[in-house]
Parts: C-alpha cells; sequence; structure tokens
C-alpha cells in the first residue's frame, strides 16, 4: 500500500466518522434547554400532540391552565376568560360521543396576527402565538378571527395576578403554550395535569426535532388539525377526531 | 409697650413658621423612598431615578416578543426587592412605587397587569 493510498484511507475514515457523529452532536444541541440570556430561535417549533381516544371525562387541564395563569371568572360564562375548554362532540347518527380540550392551535400562518391592526398579536420566532397586552389596543378583531375561538376579552378590572402571566382589563388574551414554564424547560401546565389526573393524552414537544416523542409519533401515526381546510399549519395535533 | 409689641412680633412669627411648615407637610406628601432588601440596585441611584422607565420598556420588548428572561431590568426583580415589607406591595399609601409617581404626578400603567405583590407573598397568599 502506497503512503498515498494509506493517507487518503486516513481521510476517508476521518470525514467518515465525522458524518456519523455530527447528528449526535445536532441533537445535543437541541436537547439542551435555553438559557434565560438566550432569544427563542426558529430552530425550534413547540406544539401539543391531543390523542382524544384516550381523553377522559374530566377537566384536569382546564383546571390546571387556569389556576396556572390565575385566570379567574366573576360567574360570567359568556364573558368570562376562558385560555382552554372542553368541547363535546357527538355524532348525531350513531350518537358516538366525544370530548376533546380545545384551545389556541399555535399556528404557523395565525388569523389572528393577519388582523391585529397594532402588532399586539404575533408569533414568537419558536412558533408560540402571543399577545403583547402593553400594544393590544382590545378591538377584538383576533377574537373574531379565530377559527378555534380561542381568544377572550378581558371585561373587568383583575386583581391578583401570577408574577409571570400579567392579565389585565381591555386587553385580549388566550393560551400562551405556558410561555413561562416552557423558557424555564418545562411542559405547559395542562399537559402536566393531564399526565398526572387525567388521561395522559397530552404530549408535549418541539415539531421540528427527531428525537422528540412528539415529532416520532406525528411521523408514524395518523393525526389531524383543526380546521385543516383553512392550511394553517397549526402547532396542536388531534388524534382519533 | 415697646416691649409688649416685639413680643407679639416674636410669637407672630413663630406661629407663621409653624404654619408654614405645616402647609408644606400637609399640601403635598413627600415620597417615601423605603429600601426594603438588597444592598445596591441594579444601577446607580441617578441613573435609576432618570432612567428606570427605559429600562423596563427595553426589558419588556425583549423578554415577551423574544423570549430573553433576563432577571437584572425585570419588572419582577424590581418588585420583589422594593416591595413594602408589611403589605408586600409596591403600591399603596407608602409603596415604593405609588409614593413617587404620586408626588411627580405620573400615572403608572404597569400595574393594571403585572401584580403589585412580591413573589413569595403570592406563592403564600391563600387562594
Amino acid at each position: 500500500m502506497s503512503p498515498d493510498r494509506r493517507q487518503f484511507l486516513g481521510w476517508g475514515a476521518a470525514v467518515a466518522a465525522g458524518a456519523a457523529l455530527a447528528p449526535a452532536f445536532r441533537l445535543i444541541e437541541l436537547a439542551q434547554a435555553r438559557s434565560p440570556e438566550e432569544a427563542a430561535s426558529a430552530l425550534q417549533r413547540w406544539g401539543l400532540l391531543i390523542d382524544i381516544t384516550k381523553c377522559a371525562d374530566c377537566d384536569a387541564c382546564v383546571t390546571a391552565c387556569h389556576e396556572e395563569n390565575g385566570v379567574t371568572g366573576h360567574g360570567r360564562p359568556r364573558t368570562d376568560a376562558q385560555w382552554i375548554r372542553k368541547v363535546s362532540l357527538r355524532d348525531k347518527r350513531t350518537g358516538y360521543a366525544q370530548t376533546l380540550p380545545l384551545m389556541c392551535q399555535h399556528c404557523e400562518h395565525p388569523p389572528c396576527v393577519d388582523v391585529c391592526p397594532t402588532g399586539a398579536s404575533f408569533r414568537r420566532d419558536d412558533g408560540i402565538v402571543l399577545v403583547d397586552k402593553h400594544t393590544c389596543i382590545g378591538c377584538r378583531y383576533c377574537v373574531m378571527a379565530c377559527p378555534s375561538g380561542a381568544r377572550s376579552f378581558v371585561h373587568e378590572a383583575v386583581s391578583g395576578q401570577k408574577p409571570d402571566v400579567p392579565r389585565g382589563q381591555g386587553t385580549v388574551e388566550a393560551c400562551t403554550l405556558c410561555v413561562h414554564r416552557v423558557d424555564r424547560g418545562e411542559t405547559p401546565a395542562c399537559v402536566e395535569a393531564c399526565n398526572r389526573d387525567g388521561g395522559k393524552a397530552m404530549v408535549f414537544g418541539d415539531l421540528s426535532d427527531p428525537s422528540a416523542e412528539i415529532y416520532r409519533r406525528l411521523r408514524a401515526e395518523p393525526s389531524t388539525q383543526v380546521r385543516a381546510d383553512l392550511a394553517l399549519n397549526t402547532g396542536v395535533r388531534y388524534q382519533g377526531l | 409697650m415697646r416691649f409688649v409689641l416685639a413680643l407679639l412680633a416674636v410669637v407672630l412669627t413663630l406661629v407663621g413658621y409653624a404654619d408654614a411648615e405645616e402647609v408644606r407637610a400637609g399640601r403635598v406628601a413627600v415620597p417615601v423612598v423605603k429600601i426594603e432588601k438588597g444592598e445596591a440596585c441594579v444601577a446607580p441611584t441617578a441613573e435609576m431615578r432618570r432612567d428606570h422607565m427605559k429600562m423596563l420598556l427595553h426589558q419588556r420588548d425583549r423578554t415577551l416578543r423574544q423570549g430573553i428572561r433576563e432577571s437584572r431590568f425585570s419588572l419582577k426583580n424590581c418588585v420583589d426587592c422594593h416591595a413594602s415589607r408589611e403589605t408586600g406591595s409596591v403600591l399603596g399609601k407608602d409603596g415604593f412605587c405609588s409614593s413617587c409617581h404620586a408626588y411627580a404626578s405620573v400615572s403608572i400603567d404597569c400595574f393594571e397587569c403585572h401584580t403589585p405583590v412580591r413573589q413569595d407573598r403570592v406563592a403564600r397568599a391563600p387562594r
């Protein structure tokens, strides 16, 4: 074997080893939680997968969400804020009944952002759709534009807010995917509650991370989007709908 | 007679001073700046007095829009140090924020949405 040939084989081996290890390094980088100084990045897209066949007849997710975010009502269901709600479906012909949690679907192309006249409704780089209440004027265009009816208007003065979740009269609000928890590397309160007290129907994760459970399940199993006809590419997906 | 007049003048002057003091103290409440916790703020006092609103404005956009949650200039960090030990709040009569803002007659909108209560108080508050 000539030295040239040996050298060439050495380079080949180095390149092969590099190619084999590179994805592993990439996975480590993705798995690490973001530090507080780091901005949310478009490398991630946070999402939820909800298996309705496992969704029990409970409201653990709703209770946990409203507890976590300090969403309190005044006993007026028509106007009280609602960040997540249980929707019941029944097939009229067969009588088959289903129940599912419905909240902001964190669309890639959110209609609420399109209609907002002040830019208060926005989509963060990692796919979470939020309301900037500093610039929200309470016009409620987004409430009308949202196909899943996920947004609420705060009609009455609020007190006793949670430090991480500011809420105030005259602004619109909705599910934030528990952005304050996600930024700390935790899962949303609804997912935690469902896995603890409910039917273990909800999975939270990064839709663009090949090592995430949600990525693998969405790739391998059938799933649906609410109002898929609108082509909004929702971040919340359902199974068994 | 002259002596009596002089005495009267002195008494009246003293009463006048006392009145002026009282009026000055009563008409405008002087702000109560009571620092509850920590040795030093996140920036020198002069800078904080002049620019605290700019720091908060800058930080709020970075936090909300980009998800950068540095605690240094965050409103939560302000409240955690400056909330009163008795009420746990930065608002109220002698509240750190409200007393100064009332003195300067500048409305403060932060606490329409944000909680004015220190975090440990919120956690301990009965539900």
